[in-house]
Parts: C-alpha cells; sequence; structure tokens
C-alpha cells in the first residue's frame, strides 16, 4: 500500500502530549471533587428536601443522563453566552463534566445512603449528635465505603469522556492530539500514541484511586 | 442569510435525528454479532484466548471512544480501504460496543451456577449445544436490563460521530446553529429529541431491572 508508519515526529511532541494530559488531569482532577461534592447534596436533597426540590433533582437526574454529553458541552458553551453569562472554555468543560458527572453520581450516592441501616442514624441521635453530625460523620462515610467501587468507575468513564472537550477548543489531550496530527499530517501515528496515553491515564487513574480509597476509607473497599 | 423559522429547525434536525436512529442500530446489530465472538473467546477454556478477549475489552474500554473512532476514520485507508465518514462511524462503534456488550454478557454467563453446564455435559451436549441451548439464553435473559441500558449509552455516543464528519443530529444541528445564532433554541432542541429517543428506553431498563429484582 505504501504506506509506512511514521514516528519521527514523536520526539518534538513529548512536550504537547504532557502539556494536554495535565490539562485532561486538572480537569478529571476538579471534576471529581466538585461532582462528588454536588451528588453528595444532591442525594441527601433526594432523600431529605422538600417535595419540589426532590422532584427537580430528579429531573435533572433524568435529563442528563438522557441526553449526549457533547449536546450538553455545546448547550453551556454557546448556549449559556446568550443568557448573558460567558465561560472560558476550560470553566465551561469543568462545569459540563461536573454536571454531567453529578447526575450519575447521585444515583450511586443515593445508593450508598440506604445502603446504611436505619439504626446507624437512630442510634447515633440517641447519643445526641446533631442530624447535620449525623450525615456527615456517621451516614456518609458508610455509604462512601459502598459506593467507592461504582464511583471509580464512574470517575474513569468521565476522564475518556473528557476527550470530547477538544470540540470547544479546551486544550487538553485531544486538542493537542489535533494539532500534532495537522502539524506532522502523521494522523493515524499521532492519535494511537495519544490513545495510549489515555490508556496510560485510565489505567493508572484507577489503581491511584483504588489504593487511595484504601487508605482513607480503609480495608474492605475494592 | 437564509431565514429559518422555528419548524424549519425542527424540521431539518428530525430529518437529520433518522441518521442518528439508524446509525444506533446498525451499530447495536454489529456490535452484538462482534460481542458475541468476543463472548466466546471470553468463556473460552484456553487460558491465552481468554486473555486476548480481556485485552480486546480493556482497551476498548479503557481509551475515549473519540480516539477510536479517529484511529479508523484515519486507520483504515492506510489499509487501502477506502472510508467514509459514514463506514467509520459505524465500524467505530461497532468495535466500541462489542467490548461492552461482550463484558456484559460475560456477567451473566458468570452468574449462572456450575451446575447449568454438568447438566448440560450430563445430558450428553457438547459444548457448542451447551452454550447454544442452555447457557446463552440464560444469559441473555438475566443481562436484558444493562444490554438495554448500553443500548441508551450508545445512542447517546453516536453524537461523538459529528465530529469525523458523519452528518447525523448534532452535526447538523452545529450547521444550522452556524446559520441562526440561536444555539440555546437549537441545542435544546437536539437534547430534548435525545431524551425522546432515550427515556423510553431507560425507563425500560429500569422496569426489567425491578422485574429481574423481584424473582
Amino acid at each position: 500500500m505504501g504506506y509506512s508508519l511514521d514516528f519521527g515526529w514523536l520526539a518534538g511532541a513529548v512536550g504537547a502530549i504532557a502539556r494536554g494530559a495535565a490539562t485532561t488531569i486538572l480537569l478529571i482532577a476538579v471534576t471529581t471533587l466538585a461532582g462528588t461534592f454536588l451528588s453528595i447534596l444532591g442525594a441527601a436533597g433526594k432523600r431529605n428536601g422538600p417535595k419540589p426540590l426532590k422532584l427537580a433533582i430528579g429531573i435533572y437526574v433524568e435529563v442528563m443522563r438522557n441526553t449526549p454529553f457533547l449536546v450538553q458541552l455545546f448547550f453551556i458553551f454557546f448556549g449559556l453566552p446568550s443568557l448573558g453569562i460567558r465561560l472560558d472554555p476550560i470553566l465551561a468543560a469543568m462545569l459540563a463534566m461536573t454536571l454531567n458527572m453529578a447526575a450519575y453520581t447521585i444515583e450511586i450516592v443515593g445508593a450508598g445512603l440506604d445502603a446504611v441501616p436505619r439504626g446507624q442514624t437512630e442510634a447515633a441521635l440517641a447519643l445526641g449528635l446533631r442530624p447535620r453530625q449525623v450525615f456527615i460523620k456517621i451516614v456518609l462515610p458508610q455509604a462512601l465505603k459502598v459506593i467507592y467501587p461504582a464511583l471509580t468507575s464512574q470517575i474513569v468513564i468521565m476522564m475518556l469522556e473528557s476527550a470530547v472537550v477538544s470540540q470547544i477548543a479546551v486544550r487538553e489531550l485531544t486538542y493537542e492530539a489535533d494539532m500534532l496530527q495537522a502539524r506532522t499530517f502523521r494522523a493515524f501515528e499521532t492519535y494511537f500514541v495519544v490513545t495510549m496515553v489515555y490508556l496510560g491515564l485510565s489505567m493508572g487513574l484507577r489503581r491511584l484511586l483504588v489504593s487511595g480509597g484504601r487508605r482513607a476509607l480503609g480495608s474492605g473497599v475494592s | 442569510m437564509i431565514e429559518f423559522t422555528f419548524w424549519d429547525i425542527v424540521r431539518n434536525l428530525l430529518l437529520a435525528a433518522r441518521w442518528t436512529v439508524l446509525l444506533s442500530l446498525a451499530a447495536f446489530i454489529g456490535g452484538a454479532l462482534v460481542g458475541l465472538i468476543v463472548l466466546f473467546f471470553r468463556i473460552a477454556k484456553n487460558k491465552w484466548v481468554k486473555r486476548i478477549a480481556s485485552g480486546y475489552i480493556a482497551l476498548f474500554q479503557g481509551t475515549p471512544l473519540l480516539m477510536q473512532l479517529f484511529l479508523m476514520f484515519f486507520g483504515l485507508p492506510m489499509l487501502g480501504l477506502r472510508i467514509d465518514p459514514w463506514m467509520a462511524a459505524v465500524l467505530g462503534l461497532t468495535f466500541f460496543a462489542s467490548a461492552y456488550l461482550a463484558e456484559i454478557w460475560r456477567s451473566g454467563v458468570d452468574a449462572l451456577p456450575r451446575g447449568q453446564w454438568d447438566a448440560g455435559a450430563s445430558l450428553g451436549l457438547h459444548y457448542l449445544q451447551e452454550l447454544r441451548l442452555i447457557i446463552l439464553p440464560q444469559a441473555f435473559a438475566i443481562t436484558r436490563a444493562p444490554t438495554v441500558g448500553f443500548l441508551v449509552q450508545l445512542i447517546k455516543s453516536t453524537a461523538l460521530t459529528s465530529i469525523i464528519g458523519f452528518e447525523e443530529l448534532v452535526r447538523t444541528s452545529n450547521a444550522i446553529n452556524n446559520a441562526t445564532f440561536e444555539p440555546f433554541k437549537v441545542y435544546g432542541l437536539v437534547a430534548l429529541i435525545f431524551f425522546v429517543m432515550c427515556f423510553p428506553l431507560t425507563q425500560y431498563a429500569r422496569r426489567l431491572e425491578k422485574r429481574a429484582a423481584t424473582h
């Protein structure tokens, strides 16, 4: 076929790939923290909040879960400015990723909260803890332990999905790959290398989360 | 500038949605066929065959779908195949779906008690007959909910094929948005169309799950 693979460009591209990977890591780190926090609020609100709040959270979850992330991203990045809210690409990406992830993790955290026996809450209340203390100190840690594996998977999925934010010109890994292949005309080789970088990132991220979870939440977390 | 009325926008989006539906179906069918082969490998008795299938699944579940589509789109022409966005989209989503479906069904096969295999063997069935008559029907039955759930994910994933130039719903909406400068309305409608396609399936999957839980 007269085509031979050429990886000669790689030496000069390591910096760009590393920068892109660093931005991808930043995106997923922010999303993980903000998304988990938001989903704890959401799951708690869906269980104990007033009825309109419960309904609103339910609708939010269904809308986010049944529409593509790419459309949500475009809606936030292109749509919000027409309401007078103008966001940086990277902020829009973080917002879209956080909102998307929260829709999935609200359900996950909720399942965890349901898994904590009711007696735990009653015992804590009987000991004189305030309801907020009961939630933060007694129920939440046990719930997080139960759902940690599912949360880990969702974080990895979100990291892979973040490739899409290159479409609004966030300079992350896929964006750098697009730039590189435009410069080198080695599209297949470029995307192949970057795909392998993603594979390494997702395996590394999973390992990091599992070992970090063991340390923070104690044994029994897989 | 061309004037677009609201109904022009809706009509064009609905016409483009046909391609989204068609692509979803093609990818689901293709993914099921390839996924079945991957499943056979994954549950084979030979250790190396098993490993190959595990590696295949890990590769597709550990890399972004967008990258897989790019590799299809730019890689296949190197093998001398002429490829258009439709072909790249179908093939990319097929391989993507096959990895997920194989893993879902594998969990179903693993969930069956060992006795099912033993009973099949004691009836004198050979391996393929056991699979076809006993194991797979049960494995499919207990994994129906996650399979439908994955179909929803696949429908949403077709949005990414707009990036490699396939004219489906999202790509059409980008073009309309560029002409009308009404992103709020256009992307809102696109989200609505996706929602109408996905929500009934999500509900169906949920119902299947509930029914499975009560058994």
